[in-house]
């Protein structure tokens, strides 16, 4: 959808060929162009500037020189600016003494409830006694909601029944934390706006009547313009400790992980990436820069194929990608592998799209029937066919279309996209060398 | 469109008035003087007005484009003064939104079904409510459909609206095929010779291809019942949303074939620009608007208003 930043500054960069240094007016346009990215990403107007006045200077101050990849100089200056704002993960904090108290805060919808379960989970897995308790005493049926989604996830939920007042309830699930020895009571609130003075007194008092040793601020990924106000007034009536960044299961870019550390200078504790309960990770500063900057989220498709792919055969494929002889046999592998990866529409969706990806479709009606007739379509064919796909003419490819019950044209289609693989693969091979001295020339890493 | 509201309504004017809060004036404090009659036309302006829409999440290609052509209409010399920048800048706005509206697929259809949908968490089951309520005050026999299925609670939290406005609402249990919720919605209303038939959705982001396919089936099972159906298919877009509410227009529209949006949390400090960037590219009208968590809690849009609650 948008242009990442790497391409933005090679189109500013390309009308400079030939010239010997980097001057102001040069940097002027990159940096427009860096702010353009930003606020596609959703990083709020006032934050942007001021990152952009760092990166000037940063920029200046290193002599980012015009012949040696000026935009790879210059993006990984952003990126490091990117990275120094969000700072590294922090540890959670737990009170001296149990039970401790985490409170989580947030606008309406944000994920509050959902993220309570998942924190629930995640605490019992790692050895403590988490017990639940809603304070939404407003919302239609949201209490309701944390005691199934306690029940689904089989921790235990005071419910506080007959009990309305939010103060009321949590001094009740405090007794009974200390009663059933729970370590950690995770404090789920309802959903208000930072400008509710009576909701947000609420709050400031639920806090002082609890002493929380974290206090969550929950905030969806596609937050925009508005993260600034929004964070920066919760953080000044609470004292936020943390981010929980949810949703980012999605295609939002998050800006708004740099705006919300920005004003309330909380780092980001943990990610929500579903809607299940165990979609939680735990926060990686460098995959939002690079989804920030719209380079994908590399880190975290190759810990996924990782985590799936059989390590053999991707040993065996290397070599045979060295030796360009990528095969019908392996692109069915690939197939094989790619289903085995889960939702398709995730794992493209944490490519880059840059180089050979640049155009790929942006709906890629890939679905898994289809995989399924492209399986099928190379399960027909000889050994023969599928070492050597040149000899399928057109009397094999109605054979095969007939075997597969499938279509001639899906065969040839299945043939088509496994030349165009074998085209890029080429490419990518030769393009990987090349950018490996790149980079050794410009000095990075 | 259907017509929801028959009698005199508060308007947006009035609810954002009432939501009007410390923080809003201050920033209403800061930008309204800048914008006075008197103060000439310079690249200072520019510079300010683009922050302004930037802020209110128009985007940047739109606010580019914005101002582009208001630059070129002020180099023509066509404005005296900043103040009628100002309300040549409104007036193109409100030109953007003020979209043809849809062709009244619904006339006559009886019952009219409405899905609601959208990404999670947005508003849909309290805009369902709150729509219920203003069928119900109007007399309109009304069947709320709870095919969100899927999230913990969805269905006893659009039960307590059913009951707050007094109509009917058909359910299944958790866990359920929404599509089979939306058959014994449909069947039960024409049975009951109900008006109204609204559909609420689980939340799903756009990006989720099975959960598309999903509404795409809801659909159909909704077609089937009732010619035409749905007439209406609402996306509730919450106001905080940055960029990526362009995208959820998009996917939406492409798979369950959008006809108008809600436009959530106005009450809030968030402008919900986004509306601009998709009426600009999608032409999809903005119907209603949510400011606040009561059943009265919505209002129609207008677009005279909403631009100028952009500037304030
Ligand atoms: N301030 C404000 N809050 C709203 C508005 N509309 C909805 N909400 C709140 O936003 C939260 C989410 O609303 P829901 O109606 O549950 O949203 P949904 O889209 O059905 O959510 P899911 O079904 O979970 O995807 C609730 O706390 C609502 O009370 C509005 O116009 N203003
Ligand atoms: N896709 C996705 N949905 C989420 C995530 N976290 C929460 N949700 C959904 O967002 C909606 C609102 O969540 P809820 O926990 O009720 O929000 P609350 O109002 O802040 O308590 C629900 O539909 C959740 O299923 C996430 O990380 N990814
Ligand atoms: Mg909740
Ligand atoms: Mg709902």
């Amino acid at each position: 959808m948008f242009d990442n930043l790497t391409e933005r500054l090679q189109k500013v960069f390309k009308t400079l060929r030939g010239q010997a240094k980097l001057t102001e007016e040069h940097l002027d346009a990159a940096l427009g162009a860096i702010r353009e990215g930003l606020l596609d990403a959703d990083v709020s107007l006032p934050v942007v500037d001021e990152l952009l006045a760092h990166i000037r200077q940063k920029s200046l101050g290193t002599e980012v020189t015009l012949q040696l990849l000026p935009d790879q100089q210059v993006v990984k200056i952003v990126r490091d600016e990117l990275l120094e704002l969000l700072g590294q993960p922090v540890r959670l904090q737990f009170a001296s003494k149990p039970p401790s108290v985490w409170l989580l805060v947030g606008l309406q919808g944000s994920g509050k409830t959902t993220s309570t379960g998942k924190l629930a989970k995640w605490l019992a897995e790692h050895g403590h006694r988490p017990v639940v308790v809603s304070t939404d005493v407003y919302r239609p049926a949201a209490r309701e909601q944390l005691a199934q989604v306690a029940q689904a996830i089989r921790q235990p939920c005071f419910a506080g029944t007959g009990l309305d007042k939010p103060v009321a309830i949590v001094r009740g699930a405090l007794r009974e934390a200390k009663l059933s020895a729970y370590d950690v009571i995770l404090v789920d609130t309802a959903g208000r706006l930072h400008i509710d003075d009576q909701l947000m007194e609420e709050l400031s008092q639920l806090k002082q009547e609890l002493s929380p040793t974290e206090i969550l601020f929950v905030a969806d990924a596609m937050t925009g313009q508005d993260a600034v106000r929004s964070a920066g007034e919760f953080h000044r009536r609470l004292g936020l400790t943390g981010v929980l960044l949810t949703k980012l299961d999605g295609d939002a870019r998050g800006g708004a992980a740099l705006s919300i550390r920005k004003v309330t200078g909380a780092p980001v504790k943990f990610v929500g990436v579903g809607e299940k309960y165990d979609a939680l990770e735990p926060f990686y500063p460098d995959r939002i820069v690079s989804r920030i900057l719209g380079m994908g989220d590399v880190l975290s498709l190759i810990e996924k194929v990782e985590k799936t792919v059989d390590q053999k055969k991707a040993q065996k494929l290397a070599e045979k990608l060295r030796k360009s002889e990528f095969t019908l046999e392996d692109f069915r592998d690939q197939i094989r592998q790619i289903r085995k990866m889960g939702p398709l529409e995730q794992v493209l969706g944490m490519l880059p799209k840059i180089g050979p990806l640049a155009n790929m479709p942006k709906n890629l009606e890939i679905d898994e029937k289809q995989f399924k007739h492209m399986e099928a379509i190379i399960n027909s064919m000889t050994a023969e066919e599928r070492t050597d796909h040149k000899v399928i003419d057109g009397s094999r490819r109605k054979r095969i279309a007939r075997g597969s019950g499938t279509s001639v044209q899906e065969v040839n289609q299945l043939l088509r996209q496994f030349q165009e693989m074998q085209r890029m693969i080429k490419q990518y091979g030769s393009m990987k060398g090349r950018m490996r001295g790149m980079g050794k020339l410009a000095g990075l890493s | 469109m259907l017509t929801l509201f028959g009698k005199p309504e508060p308007t947006l004017l009035d609810r954002l008035k009432q939501s009007v809060t410390k923080t809003r004036e201050q920033l209403g404090a800061r930008i309204g003087p800048l914008l006075a009659g008197g103060r000439s036309v310079d690249p200072q302006l520019f510079r300010e007005l683009e922050a302004s829409l930037l802020a209110a999440d128009l985007g940047v290609r739109t606010t580019k484009e914005l101002l582009a052509g208001l630059r070129e209409d002020a180099e023509r010399g066509n404005f005296q003064d900043a103040a009628q920048l100002k309300e040549a800048l409104k007036k193109r706005l409100a030109d953007l939104l003020r979209l043809p509206e849809a062709a009244p697929a619904a006339n006559g259809a009886r019952p009219q079904v409405i899905f609601v949908v959208g990404v999670n968490g947005t508003g849909k089951t309290t805009t369902i409510g709150k729509l219920a309520w203003r069928l119900k005050q109007e007399g309109r026999p009304t069947v709320l459909c709870a095919a969100d299925t899927f999230r913990a609670a969805a269905i006893e939290q659009l039960e307590v609206w059913a009951q707050r406005a007094g109509v009917e609402i058909v359910r299944q249990k958790t866990g359920a095929d929404p599509a089979a919720v939306v058959y014994d919605g449909l069947s039960s209303a024409i049975k009951g010779s109900a008006e109204v038939v609204i559909v609420d959705t689980a939340g799903r982001l756009h990006t989720k291809h099975n959960l598309m396919a999903e509404l795409e089936k809801m659909k159909r099972t909704a077609a089937k019942l009732v010619p035409g159906a749905p007439h209406e298919v609402l996306l509730v877009l919450d106001a905080t949303t940055g960029q990526n509410g362009l995208a959820q227009a998009r996917e939406f529209t492409a798979h369950a074939g959008v006809t108008g949006i809600v436009l959530t949390k106005l009450d809030g400090t968030a402008k919900g620009g986004i509306v601009v960037a998709i009426a600009r590219e999608l032409g999809l009208p903005v119907r209603y608007v949510g400011t606040g968590e009561q059943a009265d809690d919505l209002v129609p849009f207008d677009a005279p208003t909403f631009v100028n609650s952009l500037f304030d």
